[in-house]
């Protein structure tokens, strides 16, 4: 579904990916995790065409990403992603931010997305803050709605960056709760996250990044129970033990 | 067209206009520092904790800011002499009006920067035991000064344009001396050309000048 | 200081005519030149803020030409040097062939130098957003065009409500420069009910007080705007 292949990428003289190589295959869960400047934000973004690249090729679906021709808003449409920071557009509804691209870009009609939209909050339990602004619901609440927007344009993959790290601790779950459930029914999914107990519970295979570089790339059993590189060592010891 | 461009007729009244610009500078000088020293203390008085004073430095603030800079020069060419009881030279008029009118907005430049100090600052220096005057001197004043600097150096960039309104007193700045050659020789179109230019090197250098110093000390 | 106060020479004719028209002018001359600065300023604004180098580089081009030159020089130069660029016909036409030549000229000027200004304030408002709903926008599938239409602009503009009328009260008070070319203004009417009256302090107050009543007026229809367009929960959207 999703292909990396030697990806790399500089700001000016400064490297931040190094021959990135990877795939996801549908219904696959794949956890990304790393030290912060390990490059993995910036790696999720490569995926959708947020951040260009200089080197390499990304095909998500057998669509080049990086190919000029490439129409972009229309395969970013194909894929689902959310930000650490919700980025819900703080000027319209909780239903509005969700209807939005389904009315732009999919050309719904507005009862259609409507509905949709009321069904994805009801599975986020979250039908009742429809008409609310999002600067009115907690950060737990707004990423939650933040994946009913993604959910809404029916996507064929979801990319998650960070999706829990802006939040107070006491809401992390709500949001895991639900990409749990989404993983369970199936959904293919790249998650860059420090989450390691999600890593566990529904994760196929984690990739561990550091300087821009993927170190690890292998299924969870073996991330978690084999021996690891020292790097991949300190930075679990250091994440699971705080 | 440009074809009978005559750059010969700015040359020959090169030094009449560097005279010009002589009264053009002084009147910049003359006011940014009238202005700083007055609306330092327009700005102390607008948060002072005396309510009386800080309503009589806001007043003045807003009433100068409402007013058309020329208006302003028109007031005090005709106010000072009937103040004063005998003619005096419109250059003085002039500095008035300049002086009273940009201590208004240096006034409100150096408040949002007093004020952009964040409040956990001022918490941080009570809480080391500070006093008001040692918060003020050693952390909250440094901090604004270093946030005013790039504007106050634009708004002295625009105090330096706005100089040129003293077209309508007459006075012989660049622009009027620019004027007068341009009129005599008939030669508006490189007069006012050069005026142009001169304007716009002296006013770019001086805004990319600015932002060399922005990102140099990260300001 | 002696001087014969006279407040009457207020209301008699023809100087309670001559301010009245002077601040129409004021008025038509500011509205005038605000339409062109804030419809032409919005599209330098966002051009600045796209990724074409060449967009950036032309609104970057025109903002330093605007805003380095002094209005008043500005105006003496689309009066007095522009037509003598222009064919012999053309040139005439604008001296004395288009309507109004003075008042023509005047807006255009005060517009396009004001213009430079208010695409700073929406290049401002813009950037103040963040990467992040611009990459929010656009991973829906939205095109560029539309994370403008949809998701930057309808918040930049709600957050440079404050900067952008004080840009128009600058153009208020900016237009009073137009008397230089001989649009007779409020400013204008005043210094010359004084030249004709010697009632200086009279004319001077009038003018004056016309200013800070429009002036105050604007500032109410703008906080009555800021209040109509805030976000509910958004305490302030530019401390991000």
């Amino acid at each position: 579904m999703i292909q990396l292949q030697d990806v790399s990428k500089w700001y000016g003289d400064f490297q931040v990916l190094d021959t990135c190589s990877t795939a996801v295959s549908k219904g696959e869960v794949v956890v990304v995790c790393g030290p912060s400047g390990s490059g993995k934000s910036t790696l999720i973004k490569c995926v959708n065409g947020l951040e260009p690249f200089q080197k390499g090729d990304i095909t998500v679906d057998d669509v080049s990403v990086g190919d000029k021709a490439t129409d972009l808003p229309k395969l970013r449409s194909r894929i689902g992603m959310v930000f650490q920071n919700f980025e819900l557009f703080p000027h319209i509804t909780v239903a509005e931010n969700i209807k939005l691209a389904q009315l732009k870009v999919l050309n719904r009609n507005e009862a259609e997305a409507g509905q949709k939209a009321m069904q994805l909050l009801e599975r986020v339990e979250l039908a009742d803050q429809a008409d609310k602004f999002p600067a009115q619901l907690s950060g737990g609440q707004q990423q939650r709605v933040a994946i009913a927007r993604a959910l809404a344009m029916d996507p064929i993959a979801m990319l998650f960056d960070e999706p829990t790290s802006a939040l107070d601790p006491e809401m992390i779950n709500e949001v895991l709760d639900v990409m749990v459930e989404l993983a369970s029914d199936g959904m293919t999914m790249m998650v860059v996250t420090h989450e390691m107990g999600f890593a566990r519970r529904v994760a196929n295979r984690v990739i561990f990044m550091d300087e821009g570089r993927i170190e690890e790339d292998c299924s969870k059993d073996e991330f978690f129970d084999s021996q690891r590189g020292d790097r991949a060592q300190t930075f679990l010891s250091k994440i699971l033990h705080h | 067209m440009f074809n009978n461009f005559d750059g010969k007729v700015v040359l020959d009244n090169l030094h009449f206009l560097i005279e010009g610009m002589q009264t053009t500078l002084l009147l910049t000088v003359v006011a940014i520092i009238g202005g700083l020293l007055l609306g330092t203390l327009l700005a102390l008085a607008r948060l002072s904790p005396f309510k009386t004073l800080s309503f009589v430095a806001g007043t003045y603030v807003n009433f100068f800011r409402s007013m058309p800079l020329i208006l302003v020069i028109f007031w005090f060419y005709f106010l000072v002499p009937h103040i004063l009881g005998r003619p005096v030279g419109g250059f003085y008029s002039v500095l008035v009006a300049f002086v009273l009118f940009e201590a208004a907005y240096y006034c409100e430049i150096m408040r949002a920067g007093i004020q952009s100090v964040r409040q956990g600052q001022i918490y941080a220096g009570q809480a080391l035991g500070l006093t008001y005057q040692q918060n003020m001197r050693y952390v909250v004043l440094p901090q604004a000064f270093r946030n005013m600097i790039p504007i106050l150096m634009t708004q002295a960039i625009i105090l330096f344009q706005d100089t040129s309104l003293v077209y309508v007193v007459g006075i012989k700045d660049f622009l009027v001396s620019a004027d007068l050659v341009a009129n005599r020789e008939n030669r508006i179109l490189e007069m006012f050309t050069t005026v142009a230019i001169v304007y716009f090197v002296i006013c770019l250098s001086g805004s990319l000048f600015i932002r060399r110093l922005q990102e140099k000390f990260n300001l | 200081m002696n001087y014969n106060w006279d407040w009457g020479v207020l209301v008699r004719e023809p100087y309670l005519e001559w301010l009245t028209s002077g601040f129409t002018w004021t008025i038509v001359v500011s509205l005038t030149a605000w339409v062109l600065a804030f419809s032409l300023g919005s599209v330098i604004g966002i051009m600045r803020t796209t990724n074409s180098n060449l967009l950036r580089r032309i609104a970057t081009c025109y903002v330093e030409l605007f805003r380095n030159i002094p209005l008043l020089v500005q105006m003496f130069l689309w009066y007095f040097v522009f037509p003598e660029l222009l064919p012999q016909d053309a040139g005439m036409w604008v001296k004395r062939g288009m309507p109004m030549p003075e008042f023509t000229t005047a807006a255009i000027c005060l517009g396009l130098y004001t213009a430079s200004r208010v695409a700073e304030q929406v290049r401002a408002g813009i950037n103040s957003i963040g990467q992040g709903q611009r990459n929010a926008g656009l991973a829906m599938g939205l095109t560029p065009a539309q994370v403008y239409r949809y998701v930057l602009l309808p918040v930049a503009y709600r957050i440079i409500v404050p900067p952008l009328t004080s840009e128009f009260l600058t153009i208020f008070k900016n237009s009073s420069v137009a008397l230089t070319i001989g649009v007779l203004e409020t400013t204008a009417q005043a210094r010359q009910i004084e030249e004709y009256t010697f009632q200086g302090f009279e004319a001077f107050t009038a003018a004056t007080v016309l200013y800070i009543i429009v002036t105050s007026i604007v500032m109410l229809l703008m906080r009555f705007v800021e209040g109509r367009v805030s976000i509910p929960g958004m305490i302030s959207l530019g401390a991000k």
